[in-house]
């Protein structure tokens, strides 16, 4: 018995000419929240359309747990499915919708109504059983979408986008619910999304996409400090990743773009740096606001606007002609058009070769 | 600004124009107008078929009729002669009846599985399986009508009630498929795949989804097929003979079988009874009509 539970081997799809995922390979643990990052039109929820068995794959092969289902049909996958828009059975009462799959599996009825039962009280949903969809907000909608998937009784759970049509509020107090329901359960969840805090807090791993292919899978923590590529950096986190680019000089030592330099030592490389054309990435918490200037260490910059988010200020900066963004306790105060020193924290920030746009 | 003290001296804005304002006599009137001419006909059929030959003989068509009798009624359904036929409508409503009644239900299933098979379960060749059907629907009846005899010739059916029922439920396909594809498609497709995953088949997700969902585009569908078929007169007189012809025909040979003198008032007490099912389809499925439209406003 592996740890693997679901397992996507070298997945091909095509649309007619159209390559939406290519060669793509992918193996998710037992009980692991893995979480399908990117943009629209990456071919995240194509890929859990594949997983689901609601989209024939053009080639590969897809495991879950354990068995070969390339070719399964959806039912005989043991996946449940949550999605956006909920897809409730309107004319059926919340009973019948939690039941419709159990009843097309000729299950005996007291087994469905102990699993009705069970699912209506891990998702609070018992009085609303009566209820048909129209009746419902979209926060007990999408808790009785869930439910359709949790009395299957499955190894794995898809989500398409389960929070992306309920409003900010109710989209994170589900999203603390999944989080509780993912501990409470314990099965593998594949979680489709375009927003990277629900990435980031849901996610045991995630998986960033783009153009078909995974860009980076790794641990929410792994991808915000380490992004494997530029488009990952800029991808992740908000506010943005600045990008500085500019030249890596004196042997991997020093980083200088437009006159300026700072000097590299406190980098983690990933292997060894060479001179060359570089971009060079700092988050916003990494620059600091220095009182004295420090060769190799501070730039002059002129702030340009302020942005008070709350808890903290976004100061943007003007570094001739190059924009470097800098969060700052929101008690300080600065003013526009003044000049600053700006630290930068280098073994936090991310280096990346300018033609492979690879993390150096 | 604290001289600008509000005023709550009573509403404000333009009031409420009175019902009978000139306005609203105008629009009315317009209406009842036009409303009188168009009932003019109905009117005078009625009281014509209400009357006795004698008053029609008068000649003052709206004049009520002295002491209105069903007679003409009676003539016309029981007892009014086509040629040698001497047993009026009724043997043409019940014909009517056997070839609406299966037309409709064989066409409706048919076309709404095709609907749902062509919105749902893509195929291979489906966009170009629906074009060929929709363009069915703009080839004109005249090419098709002496095909249809020698088809219908050569599998037995020609002058009978079946025949015409097979024509009317494959000349119903192309629009009737285009209606329920099209809503169809207009269903979320997300439900269709929740319906999947749910283990539902084909058939499972047709009846216990799609249709439970689809009792508007039921309603369109059978007051389009109702009216059309019980209406038809070409395909009627052509594809059946003088025992199986339906209501319309029947009617026209009453209406043009020259025997003495015109009987105007049985002419229109049969006129009036053939056009009695669409009318009575119209009040009633344009209530279910309104229902079914409201009931499938409310979205899950």
């Amino acid at each position: 018995m592996s740890d693997v539970s679901v397992s996507v081997k070298n997945l091909d799809l095509n649309f007619g000419s159209v390559e939406v995922l290519k060669d793509l390979n992918l193996d998710i643990h037992h009980g692991e929240f893995l979480v399908l990052l990117g943009p629209s039109g990456c071919g995240k929820s194509t890929l859990l359309n594949c997983l689901a068995g609601l989209l024939d794959v053009s080639g590969g092969q897809i495991h879950i747990s354990g068995k070969n289902v390339t070719w399964s049909e959806p039912k005989d996958r043991g996946i449940g499915m949550v999605f956006q828009s909920y897809a409730l059975y309107p004319q059926m009462t919340v009973r019948g919708n939690l039941e419709f799959g159990l009843k097309n599996q000729k299950l005996p009825k007291d087994e469905i109504e102990k699993r009705v039962a069970r699912a209506a009280d891990i998702l609070q949903i018992q009085e609303l059983l009566n209820r048909k969809p129209a009746a419902l907000s979209g926060g007990q909608r999408q808790r009785v979408a869930i439910g359709r998937a949790l009395v299957r009784d499955v190894d794995v759970f898809l989500f398409d986008e389960p929070l992306s049509n309920l409003d900010a509020k109710l989209r994170s107090e589900l999203r603390v619910e999944l989080k509780r329901l993912h501990n409470q359960l314990a099965n593998t969840m594949i979680y489709v999304t375009h927003d990277q805090i629900e990435a980031l807090t849901l996610a045991d791993r995630i998986a960033i996409m783009r153009g078909g292919y995974i860009q980076q899978l790794a641990d929410p923590m792994t991808v915000y400090n380490k992004p494997s590529n530029l488009f990952v950096a800029g991808f992740i986190g908000s506010p943005a990743m600045s990008m500085i680019d500019g030249e890596i000089q004196n042997g991997g030592t020093s980083f200088s773009f437009k006159g300026h330099s700072v000097t590299l030592s406190g980098y983690e490389a990933n292997g060894e740096v060479h001179d060359g054309k570089a971009i060079l990435g700092v988050r916003p918490e990494h620059v600091s606001i220095e009182s004295t200037a420090q060769a190799g260490k501070t730039l002059e910059a002129t702030l340009d606007i302020i942005e008070p988010l709350g808890s903290n200020t976004l100061l943007w900066f003007n570094v001739d002609g190059v924009i470097i963004s800098a969060l700052v306790p929101s008690e300080l105060s600065y003013k526009s058009g003044q000049t600053y020193h700006l630290g930068l924290d280098i073994s936090k920030a991310s280096l990346f070769d300018a033609a492979s746009e690879q993390r150096l | 600004m604290t001289d600008a003290t509000v005023n709550f001296d009573g509403p404000h804005g333009p009031k409420p124009k009175p019902i009978f304002s000139g306005r609203n006599i105008f629009i009315y009137g317009t209406l009842a107008i036009v409303s009188a001419y168009y009932l003019l006909p109905l009117y005078i059929m009625i009281i014509t078929s209400l009357k006795d030959m004698d008053q029609i003989r008068g000649g003052n068509a709206f004049e009520l009729p002295i002491g209105p009798d069903f007679e003409a009624w009676v003539k016309a359904w029981s007892s009014a002669c086509t040629g040698l036929n001497c047993d009026g409508l009724s043997r043409g409503f019940w014909n009517s009846f056997q070839i609406l009644v299966p037309s409709v239900v064989i066409s409706i299933l048919i076309a709404s599985v095709n609907g749902y098979a062509l919105a749902n379960w893509p195929f291979r060749w489906s966009n170009i399986f629906f074009t060929i059907l929709i363009f069915g629907a703009f080839i004109p009846y005249q090419v098709m009508i002496y095909p249809i005899v020698i088809i219908l010739r050569e599998l037995g059916l020609y002058t009978k009630l079946t025949g015409l029922v097979m024509v009317h439920s494959i000349f119903g396909m192309p629009i009737l498929t285009l209606l329920f594809r099209n809503y169809f498609t207009s269903v979320p497709e997300e439900l269709f795949k929740a319906a999947r995953v749910d283990g539902a088949g084909f058939w499972g997700i047709y009846f216990k989804i799609m249709v439970p969902m689809s009792l508007p585009i039921f309603v369109v569908a059978i007051i389009l097929q109702v009216t059309g078929i019980w209406n038809d007169f070409l395909f009627g007189v052509i594809y059946t003979k003088a025992e199986n012809y339906p209501m319309t025909v029947q009617l026209n040979n009453i209406v043009n079988s020259v025997q003495g003198t015109k009987e105007y008032n049985v002419n229109m007490a049969a006129t009036i009874l053939t056009g009695l099912v669409p009318l009575v389809v119209y009040f009633i499925s344009g209530k279910l009509f309104v229902r079914g439209i409201a009931a499938g406003a409310v979205k899950g």
